[in-house]
């Protein structure tokens, strides 16, 4: 498991999202609070399940507040507050299969 | 040189940082967006700023619009990351800021061509190009032009130009005269594209627009947008008005006469037109073709 | 039993509040409200709603907590949901018996000759009450301004009404027009009101004479300016306009590029003001949009400009349900101006944040895909295919033609394809299309469970 802080990306600016990844064992856990929840809101769920479990987050909870933010958006936020958590800012896995 | 076919009268500049700017600004139909991970971006989000424009890069359609990507600059620690993350999302160029020699070009160019072999791109095909913004910059401008095949063009910007100058804005923009004339003539020399600094009054379009007719005049490739109102003046004031497209016909005509009858002298519009004009008019329909506003074959 | 009441005073309005709490503190059960639109100002329905004083509600607008409330089935009868030329309509064939009509006036004479003009609340006009006062059995005249007889010229005469209430207020003249439906400066509206005014200059409809109406959105209003342009260069002038009216119609109309101003409603300070002027004329609801009388000024339109809020690949309109299933707009003249106009001109962002504007199936319809001939947003402009005439007349410009299926196919590709909302069995709203035949039944959406 890897060691992980608290941390954030991404603001509730419309067409934005704002994830936040906290540490807790036991598994990935999402809360998602979204303007588009009755028809995207599974939609969203699964990307981020697939985003995280792609940088090999396993363990943590997840909180995702979308105002409308495209599928490019949300995978960058989660991505952004993953490398935040883990405390790299360089030489990410750019262009990897994981980042596709 | 990097010489496309592509007309670049408006690029426009988006904050990277902000998702609503840069999920279809390609609606507003500038000629290239620059996607900006320098001065707009926060510090404390330059990293959020560069996975966006990656995931951007990678996954928004941005329906033939030439994608570039200013970067931080060569002194920074952020440019390595920035170069990596635009050439593994496929940019078509890098925008290279405060360029003052034609060596940092060379050194940026290398860091391009680092990334593109480390994510499998063909190597040199990632345009570039430099803004200068000192008057050093200006001074060594044909040769930063010349640095490096993988140059599309050099810019201007001005806010850091005429700081060092110790000039002040005018509205005219008679402090940035002698800047212009030698970038325009280094770009022209060097057979790369020039284009001219933002206008930042975004609420002043009659000055917007006489700042557009004196550098399309001056021989300006195009100008630097900041906000998307700029983009449908820009391309008014330089696509081909109606007379000009008429009259480019109209010599293109009388040369492919005059090749048929064996006549040296070339008349149009009851005027004599020397051989140079040529040139211009076949300019003038390319880019009134590529701005679609031209659908005639003498091109 | 069935009160009336209308929509002049907007979000400012005391009249329907101050009414219903009268008639809370009576104890009267089981009414059925018939206002022309119900908005913010009106939330005092709410409670209303839910206690059972009111049971049924026919109205244009249904949005905010009211909006709301219905569509979590509170509301004992299903609303009927009509645009403002079904409700004339509904009114004056029977459909509709109006037991009390409570007309807020801005003025009144003791005799009841009341105007939208003057006092403390200046509405302009009061269109939407004349049928009202026609043909209710009580007629009610509240104002807080009481003026000389005879208080000519009158929207509503005295020899139809019963009672005249004075009160202290019957309006917030700050919410009532508000002094701010200014032009966007939006440059994707801008943009996409371009291609509009363009649409309409090369439509073959465009000639010296010509009438029109705009909807209040931002892309809709701005069309004003570009059209201005486009007569200057065409050289013609325009023959009406019509609308709800604001304050760039008005100064096109100040500027000679509009001869005279038909109003059914004037949505802000400038069009309350020239609602005094002479070629400003007040119509009423039914001489606007009524089907089936002899003269409704929307059969005579060459254009009209309206929004969506979604646009199916049939080119259905919906402008009252929003995409998660809650009612949240109004008809308004929608469906009565696309049935009229020669040209009918919908005008909407692709994308809204993520939602799709352009889809497979809207989630109701409130205008008919057969009255819609143009579809115009900032990813290209569709064309109704039943509109060859338009096709052919569009080919050689440079308007960004697409089929609807491929702005639909984009709004997709960017945006994701919507899941569908699920609904209960209940039914919370009918829509009902302008000649009383219901074009659409609106159920609880699930989510509100």
């Amino acid at each position: 498991m890897q060691t992980i802080k608290q941390a954030v990306a991404g603001t509730v600016e419309s067409s934005d999202a704002q994830v936040m990844i906290l540490p807790q064992a036991g598994g990935l856990k999402i809360t998602l609070d979204s303007s588009v929840y009755d028809q995207y809101g599974q939609h969203i769920i699964a990307l981020i399940i697939e985003t995280a479990q792609a940088l090999g987050l396993d363990d943590a909870l997840i909180k995702v507040v979308d105002k409308g933010a495209l599928d490019c958006t949300i995978k960058a936020r989660v991505e952004t507050a993953y490398y935040r958590a883990i405390g790299q800012t360089t030489n990410l896995p750019w262009g990897c299969s994981k980042w596709q | 040189m990097a010489v496309t076919n592509h007309i670049r009268r408006s690029m426009i500049f988006l904050n990277t940082q902000r998702a609503a700017l840069v999920k279809e600004a390609f609606v507003y139909h500038p000629d290239c967006v620059i996607f900006d991970l320098e001065d707009a971006v926060a510090e404390g989000e330059k990293d959020s700023a560069r996975i966006q424009l990656y995931q951007t890069l990678k996954n928004v359609d941005y329906q033939g619009v030439e994608r570039w990507v200013r970067v931080n600059a060569l002194d920074s620690d952020l440019i390595n990351e920035d170069i990596r993350a635009a050439v593994a999302g496929g940019a078509e160029g890098i925008r290279l800021p405060k360029t003052e020699t034609a060596a940092e070009v060379q050194a940026a160019a290398d860091k391009i061509a680092a990334a593109e072999t480390e994510f499998n791109r063909p190597v040199g095909k990632t345009m570039m190009m430099a803004a200068l913004e000192s008057p050093l910059g200006i001074m060594n401008a044909y040769e930063i032009a010349t640095a490096s095949d993988r140059m599309m063009g050099i810019a201007l910007s001005a806010g850091d130009y005429t700081r060092t100058m110790h000039a002040k804005r005018t509205v005219a923009g008679t402090e940035l005269f002698g800047a212009r004339s030698q970038m325009l003539i280094a770009a022209r020399a060097a057979g790369v594209m020039a284009f001219a600094t933002v206008y930042t009054d975004t609420d002043n379009e009659a000055g917007f627009v006489d700042e557009l007719r004196l550098i399309k005049d001056m021989g300006f490739d195009g100008k630097s947008c900041i906000n998307p109102k700029q983009i449908g003046v820009t391309h008014a004031v330089f696509n081909p008005s109606a007379a000009e497209i008429k009259h480019a016909e109209h010599v293109m005509q009388a040369v492919a006469d005059s090749k048929a009858n064996g006549v040296g002298v070339l008349t149009v519009d009851g005027k004599m037109v020397d051989i140079a004009w040529v040139e211009g008019a076949q300019r003038t329909l390319k880019l009134a073709q590529a701005a679609g506003i031209y659908k005639g074959a003498l091109v | 039993m069935t009160i009336s009441f209308h929509h002049h005073l907007r979000d400012g309005d005391y009249v329907v509040n101050m009414v219903m709490k009268e008639i809370h503190k009576l104890g009267i059960k089981d009414l059925t409200v018939c206002a022309s639109s119900l908005g913010k100002a009106h939330d005092y329905l709410v409670p209303c709603i839910e206690d059972g004083t009111v049971t049924g509600i026919s109205t244009s607008g249904i949005r905010d907590e009211i909006g709301e409330v219905v569509s979590k089935g509170k509301l004992k009868h299903p609303a009927v949901i009509r645009s403002h030329g079904g409700r004339a309509r509904a009114i004056e064939d029977g459909t509709i018996k109006i037991d009390v009509a409570f007309i807020g006036a801005s003025t009144s004479d003791v005799y009841g000759n009341a105007s939208g003009k003057g006092g403390k609340s200046d509405t302009g006009v009061l269109s939407y009450a004349d049928g009202d006062a026609k043909y209710a059995n009580r007629v009610v005249v509240i104002t807080d301004t009481i003026v000389a007889s005879p208080n000519f010229p009158a929207s509503i005469e005295g020899v139809d009404v019963d009672y005249v209430v004075k009160v202290d207020s019957i309006g917030d003249p700050a919410k009532i027009a508000t002094g701010a439906l200014r032009l966007t400066k939006d440059t994707r509206e801008l943009n996409m009101a371009r291609e509009v005014a363009k649409c309409m200059y090369h439509s073959g409809y465009f000639k010296d004479g010509f009438s029109f109406q705009t909807g209040a959105g931002g892309s809709s209003l701005a069309t004003t300016v570009f059209l201005k342009d486009y007569m200057q260069q065409a050289d013609i002038k325009c023959g009406w306009a019509m609308g709800g009216v604001t304050e760039p119609i008005v100064d096109l109309f100040k500027a000679g590029f509009v001869n005279k101003v038909l109003d059914d409603q004037s949505f802000d300070l400038a069009a309350v003001a020239s609602a005094h002027q002479p070629g400003h004329f007040e119509i009423s609801a039914s001489q606007y949009a009524n089907p089936f009388n002899k003269g409704a000024f929307v059969n005579q339109l060459n254009f009209v400009i309206l929004g969506a809020l979604e646009v199916d690949t049939d080119f259905n309109v919906n402008v009252v349900q929003g995409s998660n299933g809650v009612l949240r707009g109004a008809p308004g003249g929608h469906p009565d101006t696309a049935a009229g106009a020669d040209v009918t001109i919908i005008v909407a962002p692709l994308i809204r944040s993520r939602m799709p504007t352009v889809r497979d199936r809207v989630t109701s319809i409130t205008t008919p895909g057969e009255s819609v001939d143009i579809i115009v947003t900032d990813y290209g402009v569709a064309v109704n295919p039943n509109r060859q005439d338009l096709l052919a007349a569009f080919k050689d410009t440079t308007i960004p033609l697409k089929t609807i299926e491929e702005l639909r196919d984009l709004a997709y590709q960017y945006a994701g394809k919507p899941a569908p909302v699920e609904f209960d069995d209940q039914v919370v709203a009918l829509v009902e299309y302008r000649d009383g035949t219901i074009i659409d039944t609106i159920r609880k959406p699930k989510h509100l469970n």
